[in-house]
């Protein structure tokens, strides 16, 4: 524990913190991208008193029953939970205590500067960061607890989302935050295996371009999905279900019908 | 050439200091940047005002002593270059030079450009050594080296102290002259016994003197004189970390079955 202790009285040491905590916050964006396409999957039955739902309405049901019955219900999503809070506040206290550090390094600011290296995005962290965390309070209020009203059904995530993105103010709030997320981590996903220790000239040119195809993939991915509602190219609920339950029982009729010859 | 030489004053630490304007002219583009403001000073001194201070020593790019900012870049728009080897010719006839110290709370200002580099000193203190026996000198050739690593120590052990970095980095942050320094001597076998201890003790020399955080930018390596890889400051992290976290903290340590 002293040496934890220690490691933390370091620059260097915090710098692993926010390393590691970009890591598992990384781990969760990408499970929550493949979580959200699933928007674009074709209804799926929710078994008996549900019926034809939309995959992603289904998915969010699952989530709650991961790790069931090893785990009583919603543990395992409240662990998720618990350990993704756990991270963003250390990653926070830890930025903000190295960004007082490093303003105490320079009391005077240079009357004449250029940079040479510095790309933008490195220079914005401070500035994308905290811009990323009011997206998530607004974020979870608007989507998770329905905050922000607007026929907002708990679990009915496909419908929520097709409510909220008819809306064209939400979805150039969203596309705009996902920008800020690519960002952030346009410079985050590449500094984090320096920090690390792991990145070396013969492995430099692969990280740099993996944190250009993360932060890109993730850009294009979260943003797939308000565009698909604005654009209509995402069907209405209602629309969805009626007409695929059609489709499901003319195939239903036709697997009789089959079996009937 | 004509230049108007826009520099920092500033009479001692305590003074809050000012920019002042002078105008130089009949200069040739071969003079160095140095010796322009040498040619500064007389002109100075001729008409009863103060000359510039500022440090040089070598002025020949080894010693790392002609330290300041010229127009936003230390060092000035020339990469891989002290200023004692920077040449007027680099800059336009008839421009506004921008010269300022280096900006760091670690980094004093003594007088006009003159910084307190001795935070340098006092990292290097703190692990900048190997032991040697001072008995009968081995064969030379008796610990064999790879080629590669010693070069590759020698890379490290190329930087001359100058605190570029420190001035380049938008955070003020050390950690390339600490990394420098850390991964010369620790790359060798000569280096090797007291590599923990090093790597520990020096980290914590340079964060008590006040540096800024390292967020990976990597202007102090594109400012730096001797072109210091950032490689460095990855493996300095490694050896904290590992130093830290992997390696045994008590090796005499007791173990119980129960
Ligand atoms: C989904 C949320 C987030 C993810 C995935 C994320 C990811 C990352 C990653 C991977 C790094 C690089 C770590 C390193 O260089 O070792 C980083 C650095 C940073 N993050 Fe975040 N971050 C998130 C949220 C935030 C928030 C909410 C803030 C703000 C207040 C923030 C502020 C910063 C800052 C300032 C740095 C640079 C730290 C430094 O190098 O000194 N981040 N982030
Ligand atoms: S790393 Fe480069 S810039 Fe920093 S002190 Fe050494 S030579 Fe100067
Ligand atoms: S005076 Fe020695 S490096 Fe410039």
């Amino acid at each position: 524990m002293s040496r934890l202790a220690s490691l933390y009285q370091s620059s260097l040491g915090k710098k692993f913190i926010v390393a590691v905590t970009g890591i598992v916050m990384i781990g969760f964006l990408v499970g929550h991208v493949a979580g959200n396409l699933k928007i674009f999957l074709p209804p799926v039955d929710g078994g008996p008193g549900v019926g034809m739902q939309p995959d992603i309405d289904y998915y969010a049901h699952y989530l709650r029953e991961i790790g069931e019955p090893l785990l009583p219900a919603t543990a395992f999503l409240w662990g998720a939970r618990l350990v993704l809070l756990g991270s963003i506040i250390l990653h926070v206290i830890c930025v903000i205590q190295l960004s007082t550090q490093s303003s105490a390094a320079r009391k005077t600011a240079y009357a004449s500067r250029k940079y040479s290296r510095a790309t933008p995005p490195a220079r914005w962290m401070m500035y994308t960061g905290s811009a990323l965390m009011l997206f998530i309070v607004v974020h979870l209020l608007h989507l998770t607890f329905g905050a922000f009203g607007g026929g907002f059904e708990h679990g009915k995530v496909y419908h929520n989302l097709y409510d909220a993105f008819n809306n064209v103010l939400w979805v150039v709030f969203y596309v705009g935050s996902i920008g800020i997320v690519a960002l952030h981590l346009y410079h985050g996903v590449w500094s984090l295996f320096q920090t690390l220790g792991f990145d070396n000239p013969d492995r430099n040119r692969g990280l740099r371009r993996m944190a250009a195809v993360l932060s890109v993939g993730l850009f294009v991915g979260f943003v797939a999905v308000p565009t698909a509602f604005i654009t209509g190219i995402a069907k209405a609920p209602d629309h969805i279900e009626s007409s695929e339950i059609a489709a499901h029982q003319q195939d239903e009729n036709a697997v009789e019908n089959e079996e009937k010859e | 050439m004509k230049f108007n030489i826009k520099v920092w004053r500033q009479a001692n630490s305590k003074d809050s200091g000012k920019f002042e304007s002078y105008t130089v002219d009949n200069i040739s583009g071969d003079t160095s940047f140095l010796e322009m403001l040498d040619a500064l000073n007389i002109q100075l001194t001729k008409n009863g005002g103060d000359p510039v201070a500022f440090d040089s020593d070598c002025r020949e790019g080894v010693c790392g002593m002609c330290s300041m900012v010229i127009d936003g870049q230390a060092h000035g728009p020339k990469p891989a270059t002290t200023t004692c080897q920077l040449y007027m010719r680099h800059f336009q006839d008839g421009a506004e030079i921008t010269v300022e110290p280096w900006r760091a709370t670690a980094f004093p200002v003594v007088r006009d450009l003159v910084v307190d580099r001795s935070a340098f000193d006092r990292i290097m203190q703190a692990g900048g050594y190997v032991t040697v026996h001072s008995g009968p000198k081995p064969e030379p050739n008796s610990i064999p080296i790879e080629p590669e690593v010693a070069e590759e120590a020698l890379d490290a052990a190329s930087c001359i102290g100058c605190g570029a970095c420190v001035a380049a980095c938008p955070n003020a942050s050390a950690m390339l002259y600490t990394s420098a320094k850390v991964s010369h001597l620790g790359l060798l076998p000569q280096g090797d016994p007291e590599r923990k201890h090093r790597v520990l003790s020096m980290v914590e020399q340079m964060e008590g003197e006040g540096f800024g955080s390292c967020r990976n930018y990597g202007e102090c390596e594109a400012q730096c004189p001797k072109e210091i890889s950032i490689k460095f400051i990855g493996m300095l992290n490694r050896e904290y970390l590992q130093a830290n976290l992997l390696d045994q903290a008590n090796p005499r340590g007791k173990m119980s079955p129960q």
